[in-house]
């Protein structure tokens, strides 16, 4: 097994989908010539050409709108849009239409499209770049909203995307691109619907998801140095949400940290801290708990964008809170 | 006080020490305490409840004269100067 | 306002019906008022009120049936509580404000000098309570600094407000409990306000309860047997049931061990005989009164026989509080507790005694008496058996039995004499104590009932 890193996976996975099937194209602002944004798909234009890798203008609402109508016309999109903010352009798009069509249509059409993009903060770029808004994407029926974590994640995912019948979409969080890993090859029963135990535990469970997961394991190792064993989940399927992989675990350890790069008023943190109050209330030994980002727009300076972020030492206060 | 005021004294009595208890369940050989299954106590707290209810003490040496129904009541009856 | 919810009242107690309301919305009530009876299995009891207040309104109707802990009724703390009283810049700690003097904050450190205090150093202090009087600073020239408070913070937050089996305290309100303790609680028949929080707060969690009832985790997980539930269960299957429950959780957990002994009780009965002429006809005592009073200040020289096995471990108590077993009539008993019965006079403790059998009788038992008897008493002997070895009540460690007196042929100073006789006997736990131990208890018993006076 090689070391490769989170853009790699996710590289290998985009060649591996435009290998196993023809009707599989990507398209995004400087996918091709650029090589993506994040430096993604370098290489793909040369291997599969202008055709399957296509750079598109600066218009999310277009390309996003041209990605829907590939899709219900046979084809299998994959749409790189390069920040989260950005594809606020093309909300209409995503929820409107790729959401809706399938119930619009009374079951007439779906719509087989992936649409990846890039979340998160971390990296000192800014307001424009950094929030993480992927929450709001999971309010949305009629989508699937996948959080890649890990290097497995990232290389074994898009496929699993690709075959849903209904529009998927990959959140994949800056800061992890550069994250190194061993590829476990393709793991049998990786699944697009499920939360994952990144780390066993009793005492309390930490609750993850993409940029976060890093914050929630380095604090368990944190707690388990002060003797406290906690349990670390990773959400992967932002929706539909592995409810009963969230209860089972408070079923065990019965507190629960909920770690989310999104600000917490309104936000898919208060989603899961809901299900876990109304699935689990009998067993809780304490408030849920959420540890998220201040509720600011994402300032550009390191030690405040640092301050504003979950960090480790938040999530152990808020575990001592707890009385674990 | 006659044998039917003295029966009735004992009967509301008894019902405070012992709710489900009746007279009529006892014989007329049995014990009181034996027959309604009264504990040392639950005698204690009759006789305090009889003493207190005719106004007389009744000393310890005169519990066996209380045993049964039908002491109590001749008992009860002579105290109180009926009968 | 404050919860008024349905006790435990006993470790086999999972529901009760209120059966009676004694105050109404608009009441004002006092801690330790009978506010409701209560019918549970096993019996209908009294139920007392932790807290001061007035009553808001009544939640559960009287003939409803709840599961333990569920809300009976809202209490409103009473205006003039000391909780709500005006928040001055001085710290809010209880009892002991410090000196705050000067506008410049100084505070009269613990080795009597002034010490200059920050804003925000007083302003945190206040905010969580924290005695400033009573810390030693850290910081240069002995200021107390930040970390100082919120040091101390942490140490309040996670001391414990007092041992199992006392009283919450007035100041505190209901217990705060997490929603998993008080499942524990109710599964485990612990008395959720008796307990000391550990948790945020103060609160109750899981851990003091399981401390409490002697509950691994492990053995939870694993070993809750579900009871089915519904109406059918009512009256006396129901206490059967509970009683079988019991008691066999105590032959399953508890290793028993037994121990017998003849006691002459001709001096007590001669001096019961000579008392009970001077005394009126309600004054009057009863052997059992003796053996209760016995039992109780013999565990004085033999404390493992007086407490809980909890956790693993014994916990001794420092209170006696003996538990009386009463048949209840129609069959069943319960065994309720005689308060501090090493500390009463003879005749308080008949009195008390008494007044608990009637009560036992008349279903009127308080909830506290039901929870927390430290060690029971069975005696038998009114029934005309000669010998009882009893199943101890978990989380006690023992139970005393006493049979009937009968007269016997005793020698005595090389002569043989009829002489009146009890037999008593120990059940313990053998996990707390041996035969031995056991052996000494049961003589000092005979003992104490050789100088009846001294009771």
């Amino acid at each position: 097994m090689s070391e490769i890193t989170y853009r790699e996976a996710m590289r290998e996975a985009l060649a591996e989908a435009l290998s196993r099937d023809e009707r599989v194209f990507l398209m995004g602002e400087d996918v091709g010539r650029n090589g993506g944004c994040y430096a993604v798909s370098l290489g793909l234009l040369e291997e599969f050409g202008p055709e399957r890798v296509r750079d598109t203008p600066l218009s999310e609402s277009a390309f996003v709108g041209a990605g829907i109508g590939a899709a219900m016309g046979g084809m299998r999109p994959i749409v790189e849009i390069m920040t989260v903010n950005f594809s606020l352009l093309a909300l209409d798009q995503i929820v409107n239409n790729a959401a809706s069509l399938l119930y619009m249509s009374g079951g007439q059409f779906n719509v087989p499209l992936v649409i990846r993009m890039t979340t998160g903060a971390g990296r000192q770029l800014a307001a424009q770049h950094s929030h993480s808004l992927e929450g709001w994407y999971a309010h949305i029926p009629g989508l699937r909203i996948l959080a890649p974590a890990t290097i497995d994640d990232a290389r074994w995912m898009l496929w699993p995307a690709l075959e849903d019948p209904d529009p998927v979409l990959i959140f994949e969080h800056g800061a992890l691109y550069n994250e190194k890993g061993e590829l476990t090859e393709a793991t049998p029963g990786l699944d697009i619907a499920s939360a994952a135990i990144r780390r066993a535990g009793d005492d309390v469970s930490l609750i993850a998801y993409g940029g976060t997961l890093h914050t929630a394991l380095e604090s368990a190792e944190m707690l388990a140095a002060e003797g406290m064993s906690a349990e670390v989940i990773d959400l992967r399927c932002l929706r539909p949400l592995d409810t009963e992989a969230l209860v089972g675990s408070v079923l065990r350890t019965h507190r629960a940290v909920v770690i989310d790069e999104g600000w917490r008023s309104g936000s898919l943190s208060a989603e899961v801290a809901a299900r876990i109050t109304e699935d689990a209330f009998y067993d809780l030994d304490a408030p849920v708990t959420r540890v998220c980002s201040a509720e600011v727009p994402m300032p550009y300076a390191k030690h405040l964008e640092d301050a504003t972020l979950p960090q480790p030492v938040r999530v152990l206060e808020a575990v001592r809170r707890l009385g674990a | 006080m006659n044998a039917d005021q003295a029966r009735q004294l004992l009967s509301s009595v008894l019902h405070q020490v012992a709710p489900d208890a009746d007279l009529d369940d006892v014989g007329p050989d049995e014990t009181l305490q034996e027959a309604l299954d009264l504990d040392s106590i639950d005698f204690l707290n009759l006789v305090v409840g009889l003493s207190e209810s005719i106004g007389v003490d009744i000393p310890e040496r005169d519990y066996p004269e209380l045993s049964s129904v039908e002491g109590a009541i001749a008992y009860l009856s002579s105290r109180t100067g009926g009968g | 306002m404050g919860d008024f919810t349905m006790p435990s009242l006993g470790a086999d107690m999972e529901a009760g019906t209120v059966t009676e309301w004694l105050v109404k919305p608009g009441d004002e009530v006092h801690r330790g008022d009978i506010v409701a009876t209560i019918e549970t299995e096993k019996s209908t009891m009294e139920i007392e009120i932790f807290e001061d207040g007035v009553v808001e309104d009544l939640v559960v109707p009287v003939g409803e049936q709840v599961a333990v802990g569920a809300v009976l009724a809202h209490v409103r703390a009473p205006s003039a509580a000391p909780l709500t009283a005006p928040r001055t810049g001085a710290p809010a700690s209880p009892g002991a404000p410090p000196v705050v003097t000067g506008e410049a904050g100084k505070v009269e450190g613990v080795h009597g000098k002034p010490v200059v205090l920050s804003p925000v150093v007083r302003h945190l202090a206040s905010e969580i309570g924290v005695d400033l009087e009573r810390l030693h600073g850290t910081g240069a020239g002995g200021r107390i600094t930040r970390s100082d408070v919120e040091r101390a913070a942490h140490t309040v937050t996670r001391a414990p407000e007092g041992r199992p089996g006392e009283a919450p305290r007035p100041d505190a309100g209901r217990a705060r409990a997490s929603p998993y303790a008080r499942r524990l609680a109710a599964e485990h028949g612990v008395p959720i306000h008796s307990l000391a929080g550990s948790g945020p707060g103060g609160s109750v969690i899981a851990r003091d309860v399981r401390a409490a009832a002697g509950v691994r985790a492990e053995a939870l997980r694993g070993a809750a047997a579900p009871v089915p539930a519904g109406s059918a269960t009512k009256g006396r299957t129901a206490m059967r049931r509970a009683i079988g429950a019991l008691m066999a959780r105590s032959k399953r957990e508890i290793p028993h061990y037994y121990l017998a002994t003849t006691i002459d009780v001709a001096a007590a009965a001669d001096w019961l005989e000579r008392a009970n002429l001077e005394r009126p006809v309600n004054a009057r005592l009863v052997l059992p009164a003796l053996l209760v009073k016995a039992t109780a200040l013999a565990v004085h020289k033999v404390p493992e026989m007086n407490g809980f096995f909890l956790d693993g471990d014994f916990a001794p108590s420092a209170p006696v509080h003996v538990g009386v077993a009463i048949s209840v009539r129609g069959g069943g008993v319960i065994a309720p507790a005689l308060h501090d019965a090493d500390q009463l006079e003879i005749g308080e403790l008949m009195t008390r005694l008494s007044d608990l059998v009637a009560r036992a009788r008349n279903g009127r038992l308080r909830a506290s008496e039901m929870s927390d008897p430290t060690i029971t008493v069975t005696n038998l002997g009114d029934l005309g058996v000669e010998t009882v070895f009893g199943v101890i009540y978990p989380p006690q460690v023992a139970l005393v039995g006493f049979g009937r007196v009968s007269d016997r042929a005793v020698a005595r100073d090389g002569l043989l004499g009829i002489r009146p006789c009890i037999s008593a006997t120990v059940s313990a736990d053998h996990r707390v104590s041996d035969g031995h131990r056991g052996g000494r208890f049961l003589a000092e018993i005979d003992r104490l009932l050789q100088e009846p006076e001294s009771l």
